[in-house]
């Protein structure tokens, strides 16, 4: 238990420290570096809370799939480094009011844990012993939560139809492989016989 | 839980085996060999050349199509984990269930098949 203990502190101080060098970084492409650093420590935190599944789908999703994304993001607006400093002034009232909504969440969540020490038991599910992660996931994911399920499948639907219909654009003039019409050919079609007479030429 | 811990210990071990090889592997250098820094030895040698522009340029955007692309079936195949764990407890339900989910995506990969955004031209 002592490791564990350890291992917590041990990640919950890279997770807060690279949190902090995502937005204290100059360089955006570093910040993102320091981001899949963060979800990976706390994919660790999420083990040591019991949690396997979601650390390895954070591990999966956010570090394999979100990072990447945001690399190319990051690549493709074209970031002038000077000028990302220039426009802090004009976002701080925007910025400091998420951050204020989020630290007095923060305050709720202390101030009922202070009051009532005993109500978080009772809120969260408890873990059945000899019954994985996974399988607790999947007994109500599929059944109870069908609804919530397929909305998320929907969601999912429009994410893809969304991107597709904002980023595709088809240059003109691009030969492209039609396999539809290659098979389609028939030997009538590409190959003519002539009767060449000695002598004369085509 | 302690023995779900138990069974992560191998991997924290592996963590700290490597961090530490990395850190050594970082630190040796500045400890054991002679350091003589000098910009030629950061200049382009012989016949290469400086680098015309910033490597982090802009892309085309179809990368960007391709990436979110496969992240939507990534978190679709993440739902498929619980639900191949479960399936013989949640019976014929749990799986029409699922087929339905797949069913919606399949309409989405059919789309974007037709549309052509997974061609390169």
């Amino acid at each position: 238990m002592v490791i564990a203990t350890i291992a917590f502190y041990l990640f919950a101080a890279v997770t807060v420290a690279a949190a902090t060098m995502v937005i204290a970084s100059r360089n955006p492409v570093h910040s993102v570096l320091f981001l899949i650093l963060a979800f990976f420590s706390s994919a660790g935190l999420f083990v040591l809370m019991g949690a396997e599944f979601l650390a390895m789908i954070l591990v999966i999703v956010y570090v394999g799939a979100v990072a990447v994304l945001f690399l190319f993001v990051v690549m493709m607006l074209d970031i002038n480094f000077v000028e990302l400093r220039q426009g802090f002034l004009q976002y701080l009232p925007v910025g400091g009011l998420v951050g204020l909504i989020l630290l007095v969440e923060l305050f709720l969540i202390i101030g009922g844990w202070v009051s009532a020490p005993q109500a978080s038991q009772v809120a969260a599910t408890p873990i059945v012993e000899g019954v994985t992660n996974t399988r607790a996931i999947g007994q109500v994911l599929y059944t109870k939560y069908i609804y919530l399920f397929q909305v998320a499948g929907l969601i999912l639907l429009v994410a893809m139809i969304g991107a597709i219909v904002l980023t595709l654009r088809h240059r003109p003039g691009v030969r492209r492989q039609s396999s539809m019409q290659q098979l389609g050919r028939r030997r009538d079609q590409a190959v003519e016989l002539k009767k060449v007479k000695p002598g004369q030429g085509v | 839980m302690d023995a779900l811990l138990r069974d992560y210990l191998p991997i924290i071990i592996f963590l700290g085996i490597a961090i530490g090889l990395a850190g050594v592997m970082i630190g040796l250098p500045f400890i054991a060999a002679k350091l003589k820094p000098d910009t030629e030895k950061l200049s382009a040698y012989e016949c290469g050349f400086d680098p015309f522009s910033d490597s982090r340029k802009q892309f085309d955007v179809r990368f960007y199509l391709v990436a979110i692309l496969f992240i939507i079936f990534d978190l679709e195949v993440a739902f498929l984990f619980p639900w191949a764990v479960t399936l013989g407890e949640n019976g014929v339900y749990g799986f029409w269930s699922m087929m339905a989910f797949l069913g919606v995506l399949t309409i989405g990969f059919i789309y974007e098949w037709n549309k052509g955004a997974l061609e390169w031209e």
